[in-house]
């Protein structure tokens, strides 16, 4: 009874988009609207997935993108209405669901190897 | 003033105009049935007595059958006096009150009773910063109270030190939470942040304008 009316609540007022299914280790592009004031741009994000975690609706990934030698990571929610979309650029091959022995990882060791189909 | 009686559903996240996650509790609110009027006459004050949630007619005591019967409604589990029940307009014996009493945006005090913790120490039960180091030979007293008093002046430790002991299970009262979203068809309020207790404990939310 508990459940049902959590999941009422879920259902009615928060929506999930479809987006393409990835996992730790894709590369991904995240486009997320950021408002400055009255103004509205889109924001691209690229980076690779180090994990999904959690379930339902409060479900989130993170992203780590090396920018200027800085790693930057972000937590993104999957329901959240600021992302347009998520394309995935690569695939790739990991052996875990959370890949955070990257983050010690620099230079030529921190490449990932691409999923061949 | 204005309230309810209602139960703690759970927590979820919802998200506001400008795309925020806002961690949510649901809660189911009412609907109650007014059970009594109290008046200066004839009790001394003015009050109105609220019951909430069904109850087995065979586990009622006769008397309190006799107490639902008037209000012409069916046994209940809670029974709370809610006093200065928005004032000036009179509340009826066996009226019932939903979530109506609540709009959208505006703050309400939730308190119920938290959950209970067992036989804590002080880290715990008073937010003690504990003994000293972790090293440089400290040995065992990392979690340990220090000292609870003076010597020979007062001889003795006074009433009220802050000590180990039976931790949660008060009452606790969480003030200004907004009210996100209210589902009247289901009865719910969800509101913004935490609410003690555990999920199914009951709780009084009320509004004071």
């Amino acid at each position: 009874m508990k459940k049902e009316l959590i999941q009422y609540v879920e259902d009615n007022f928060v929506t999930i988009k479809e987006f393409p299914k990835f996992k730790a280790g894709d590369t991904v592009t995240v486009s997320y609207r950021i408002v400055e004031g009255a103004k509205e741009r889109i924001q691209q994000f690229q980076g690779v997935v180090l994990q999904i975690a959690g379930s339902g609706v409060t479900q989130t990934f993170t992203v780590r993108k090396v920018s200027g030698g800085v790693g930057v990571e972000r937590i993104f929610p999957f329901a959240s209405p600021l992302i347009s979309a998520i394309t995935v650029n690569k695939r790739g091959v990991v052996r875990r669901a959370r890949i955070f022995y990257l983050r010690e990882l620099t230079g030529k060791k921190a490449r990932i190897k691409e999923k061949r189909n | 003033m204005s309230g309810l009686i209602g139960k703690k559903i759970g927590m979820t996240s919802i998200y506001d105009a400008s795309g925020k996650v806002v961690p949510c509790t649901v809660l189911e609110a009412g609907p109650c049935v007014v059970t009594q009027v109290k008046t200066i006459e004839k009790d001394g004050y003015e009050a109105i007595q609220l019951a909430y949630d069904e109850k087995k007619e065979k586990r009622t005591s006769k008397p309190l059958k006799g107490h639902f019967a008037k209000a012409g409604t069916s046994p209940k589990k809670v029974l709370r006096e809610f006093t200065r029940f928005e004032e000036g307009s009179r509340k009826k014996h066996g009226e019932i009150i939903d979530v109506s009493v609540f709009v959208e945006g505006e703050y309400v005090d939730v308190s119920g009773i938290s959950k209970g913790k067992g036989f804590q120490g002080v880290l715990k039960r008073h937010n003690f910063g504990g003994v000293g180091d972790s090293t440089h030979g400290q040995h065992n007293r990392l979690r340990a109270p220090g000292s609870i008093g003076s010597s020979s002046w007062p001889s003795r430790v006074f009433k009220g030190m802050k000590m180990a002991g039976r931790t949660g299970g008060n009452k606790v009262k969480m003030i200004n939470l907004q009210i996100m979203k209210i589902v009247k068809e289901k009865n719910l309020v969800v509101v913004k942040g935490s609410v003690p207790g555990a999920n199914g404990s009951y709780v009084i939310i009320e509004r004071w304008s």
